[in-house]
């Protein structure tokens, strides 16, 4: 039997699963009428369940042991694919054109579940540059955004401002609260200024939620205005459609500002933070400066997509600010491969689009989405697409510029 | 001065709940540089397994003391159980894996439990019975401080100097703090380092139980969702304290307990967690490394 | 003559240890010197003083412009001194490991060059000719350091003694006028280091650089260092030419039963 061991070991986990799942899964106590309901079923499923997955499981972790130790450095075949002329851009027209043509073949509903992806997007970018690039572990990321709504849901309630005026105001206040909460964290290290920023998060969503006199409290603020097109007044679809095609090119100017931007003297900066921040002082870099850019600079993005989210569903209140925003944001970036701008892109797409279209699996969807995020960390740690490492084209001399192949 | 004795009390008594969950962060901290986000679910967790037994056995008719002994062995051996498997599925694979990984593996292993609760058993609060067994002791100082802080206090207490004896002065406790402070010497030296994270998810996991059992019944009710609090709550307690260290997870909850209650005493009461993160901010802008945290000054 | 680099009276104490008790040192401009002494000695202690990585107990370090103009370096942030010309490699090697080798070099530029976001978002003429010089300095610097087939590698993925080289390569892109380096010759083979030795010959020549090299490997420092200053738990123990070094008596005792280089030279 060449299986036996592993058969065995699966039948042991399969036991021990259901031994540990057996008071939560099987027993419902009704403490009101005290009756007990003991739903054995369950104990079957997990049974057989855990059985064939730990079997799977092991067959994996043997196939992969057994295969040759992969390099780290190695790119994958999605990587090496995406950085090739001739593979991308083909794929560019396509997916340009595709995005053209979508909401003049899809639906209303569609159409706003695509925004909402694309500001996710916009998000995943911003949060990209201080996680992905400069290495600082934000867990707070969505306070900027919610800095953003709030600025234009206010201003434009207490003043009349429009969308077009508040949309860099939303920005820069959002940038300007990012150097607030910059400033005294920056010098804790890692994992504190995960939990400091964090707290600042929930401190703003708690303050939001409180001070009714400012923020209207729980209940919100409702009757946003949309984006005005030039005074015309637009139908619920056309608005949509608009609303769509400004995210479009919006997405589309951040990802050419954070491209350009990566690949300067200030994106090498952040990336020799993040590998060490030690030897990138002792480089001439200022530590405290380039952080503080980054946070600025990734705060503006989410104060820019908050602007948008705000004109987009009419209504904002603090529950759309949550913990587990930033979560979803942070695995966004993570999924994505860290500091890949497709990659950020992909996993922005798949992380709001895939739970939308399954709302077949109804309430299953958040546990499926806990356990999508856990086996991507197992099967691929280091994100959809691991950035390759740019090459130059140098002049040295006297000879002509010469480009070299990077080296697989 | 009543009312103060009183916001002292109760700061006291969410303190060493929260001093009690802490010590799950910070020992797992301590050896994995991970934060467990799903260490409040393992809570939540001995709390339900709590009711269920609890009920069970309140329905055979049983009362008083043997309830609260049964429950609250079980609730933390299932506790126990869950934090070991946890480790094994969504953080062992990832030891060799980027420092984010794990982090985000936490983070979806938590939605999953609370998820895996709210679906197996319900999403509304449900009562949770007073598990104290009347007793003329309790009914006596009650003039002073209620029977369920009175037990909070010193059952927290209790475990805590338990655990400070058992790192001390236990040969698993030795190979914990070794690990601690250098995985890859432990290892050298002959520690099996996967058996010591084992451990410590199992110990983290069983305090966490029993704050959850304690709290639980102090409140009269749970829902899948009190994990989520608690654990961000007790990781700031952590950090406040000086993450990986053992003391400071007990004093930084003490710490929080205490800002929360008198802050919600004498300022407002509608901002209670604000206190506890506007201290942290504002402990770590003067420490950075927490109130007992080792300096971080690198060699190099 | 002006010393460039002078240390004077400098002590660094950890809790109740003196790792650096009252040094004093100094280098003279396009000198190259050496600093010796056991393990534990306070060698890596004292270039983390004088790159502001430790803050100094008490004492001072003065870097003396050509002007005649001395800075204290001492309190001035780990950046600032990178900018004011002293720089330097690390023991225990610091690349950043998921970055080409070329793009180490590069951030060695950081400091002589000024692009900020919107020269990065905008890329006007002057940013452009900037980034490209910045490439092309940098490659210039992999050439003369023989690193040059392998400038689009990542770091992490040179063998180890290309990996120092490549932080010699980094360190002087910050166009230094005292470069510190620390054991570079550690782990080398013996040929790489008869290379090495050649090579800071020839950059000291270059760029007319000071040098101030911490390294157990006698042979490389007799023939290199023009002032050899030796410490020992701390303290200075001697200093001077390399004939005098060798055969000084507190030396020798110093490094008995540590290791016999001293004296097989
Ligand atoms: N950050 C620190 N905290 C406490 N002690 C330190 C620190 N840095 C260095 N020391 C101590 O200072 C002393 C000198 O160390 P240093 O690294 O400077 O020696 P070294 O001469 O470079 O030795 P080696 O030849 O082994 O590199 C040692 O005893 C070391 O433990
Ligand atoms: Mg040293």
């Amino acid at each position: 039997m060449k299986f036996f061991p592993e058969l065995k070991k699966s039948f042991v986990i399969a036991l021990w699963f259901m031994l540990l799942t057996f008071p939560v899964l099987v027993i419902r106590v009704n403490t009101i009428e005290n009756i007990v309901v003991w739903r054995w079923i369950n104990l079957a499923v997990i049974g057989s369940a855990a059985f064939v997955l730990s079997f799977l499981w092991q067959l994996y972790w043997r196939r992969k042991s057994a295969a040759a130790p992969v390099s780290v450095a190695q790119t994958s075949a999605l990587t090496r694919r995406m950085s090739d002329p001739k593979f991308y851009r083909p794929f560019l027209i396509v997916i340009a054109a595709l995005t053209l043509v979508f909401p003049f073949v899809a639906s209303h509903y569609q159409i706003n579940i695509m925004t909402t992806a694309l500001i996710y997007v916009m998000l995943g970018l911003g949060l990209n540059i201080e996680v992905g690039l400069a290495g600082l572990l934000d867990l707070g990321y969505v306070a900027f955004y919610a800095v953003g709504a709030y600025s234009y849901a206010l201003l434009n309630y207490h003043f009349g401002l429009g969308f077009w005026t508040l949309l860099p105001v939303g920005a820069l206040l959002a940038a300007f609260f990012g150097i607030l909460v910059g400033f005294p964290v920056l010098r804790l290290r890692g994992d504190y200024l995960a939990i400091v920023t964090l707290a600042f998060a929930e401190i703003l969503r708690l303050v939001l939620e409180n001070w009714n006199a400012f923020s209207f409290g729980p209940s919100g603020i409702s009757n946003i205005p949309r984006p005005g097109f030039f005074g015309i007044d637009l139908t619920l679809e056309q608005s949509a459609v608009y609303m769509y095609f400004l995210l479009v090119a919006l997405c589309v100017l951040t990802i050419f500002v954070i491209h350009r931007i990566q690949h300067s003297r200030i994106g090498r900066a952040w990336v020799a933070l993040r590998e060490d921040e030690l030897a990138c002082q002792a480089m001439g870099i200022d530590k405290t400066r380039a952080k503080l850019a980054a946070f600025a600079l990734g705060a503006t993005w989410a104060g820019m997509a908050g602007v948008l989210f705000a004109a987009k569903t009419t209504f904002i209140n603090p529950a759309s600010f949550t913990f587990l925003e930033s979560a979803m944001i942070l695995a966004i970036v993570v999924l994505g491969g860290m500091g890949s701008i497709v990659g950020v892109i992909i996993a922005a797409l798949a992380i709001i689009l895939l739970p939308e279209y399954l709302r077949v699996l109804g309430d299953y969807r958040m546990i499926l989405f806990g356990a999508a995020l856990i086996l991507m960390m197992i099967f691929r740690p280091r994100g959809l697409i691991t950035p390759a490492g740019k090459t130059y084209e140098f002049r040295c001399s006297g000879k002509p510029a010469a480009p070299e192949k990077r080296l697989p | 001065m009543n009312f103060f004795w009183d916001l002292l009390l109760g700061g006291l008594t969410r303190g060493s709940i929260y001093a009690l969950i802490a010590l799950g962060y910070t020992m797992v901290y301590g050896i994995l540089q991970l934060i467990n986000f799903a260490h409040g679910e393992i809570y939540m967790l001995g709390a339900f397994t709590a009711l269920i037994v609890a009920s069970i056995l309140t329905m055979q008719g049983l009362t008083g003391l043997p309830v609260l002994i049964l429950a609250g062995l079980v609730a933390v051996l299932y506790a126990s159980a869950y934090g070991f498997t946890v480790e094994k599925i969504a953080y062992k694979p990832l030891r060799q894996a980027s420092r984010l990984s794990p982090l985000i593996s936490a983070i979806g292993m938590s939605i999953f439990l609370q998820n895996y609760v709210m679906l197996a058993q319900t999403s509304d609060f449900l009562p949770f019975p007073n598990l104290l067994p009347p007793s003329d002791f309790l009914d006596a100082i009650s003039v002073w401080i209620g029977p369920s802080d009175f037990v909070i206090i010193v059952t927290s207490a209790v475990v805590m100097i338990a655990l400070s004896l058992l790192l001390k002065f236990t040969k698993m406790g030795r190979a914990m703090r070794a690990t601690a402070q250098d995985r890859e010497m432990a290892m050298l030296t002959g520690v099996d380092v996967n058996r010591i994270i084992s451990r410590t998810f199992i110990i983290g996991s069983a305090l966490a139980a029993i704050g959850g059992i304690l709290i639980a019944s102090h409140v009269g009710r749970i829902n899948f969702y009190i994990g989520f609090n608690a654990g961000i709550k007790a990781f700031t307690a952590a950090v406040l304290g000086g993450i990986g260290s053992i003391p400071g997870a007990m004093l930084g909850g003490l710490v929080l307990g205490l800002a929360e209650s008198f802050g919600t005493g004498y300022i407002s009461s509608d901002y209670e967690s604000v206190f506890a993160f506007a201290i942290l901010i504002l402990i770590l802008i003067f420490k950075p490394d927490g109130i007992l945290g080792r300096s971080s000054q690198q060699k190099v | 003559m002006t010393p460039l680099l002078e240390v004077k009276n400098l002590t660094m104490a950890f809790g109740g240890i003196k790792a650096l008790d009252s040094v004093d040192l100094h280098i003279e401009p396009g000198q190259i010197a050496a600093l010796i002494g056991p393990n534990g000695a306070g060698k890596t202690t004292l270039f983390n003083c004088l790159t502001g990585i430790y803050t100094p107990t008490s004492g001072d370090i003065f870097l003396n412009a050509p002007g005649g103009k001395a800075r204290r370096l001492n309190g001035l942030k780990i950046n600032a001194i990178t900018a004011l010309g002293v720089a330097r490699t690390f023991q225990n090697i610091r690349l950043f490991g998921g970055m080409t080798v070329l793009e180490n070099v590069m951030i060695g530029r950081h400091p002589r060059s000024s692009a900020g976001i919107l020269g990065a978002i905008f890329r006007p003429p002057a940013t452009r000719r900037e980034e490209q010089d910045i490439v092309d300095k940098s490659y210039a610097l992999l050439e003369s350091m023989g690193l040059s087939e392998s400038a689009n590698e990542l770091a992490s993925n040179l063998p180890y003694g290309a990996q120092r080289r490549l932080e010699i390569a980094r360190a002087l892109a910050t166009e230094p006028r005292v470069l510190l380096l620390d054991e570079p010759a550690a782990g080398m083979n013996p040929q790489e280091t008869n290379e090495l030795e050649g090579l800071l010959t020839r950059l000291q020549a270059a760029h007319e650089l000071s040098i101030l090299l911490i390294e157990h490997d006698m042979k490389l420092v007799m023939n290199l260092a023009e002032n050899i200053f030796v410490l020992d738990y701390g303290e200075e123990i001697a200093r001077g030419a390399p004939q005098e070094i060798r055969n000084n008596p507190a030396v020798i005792k110093a490094y008995l039963g540590e290791e016999d280089d001293a004296e097989a030279q």
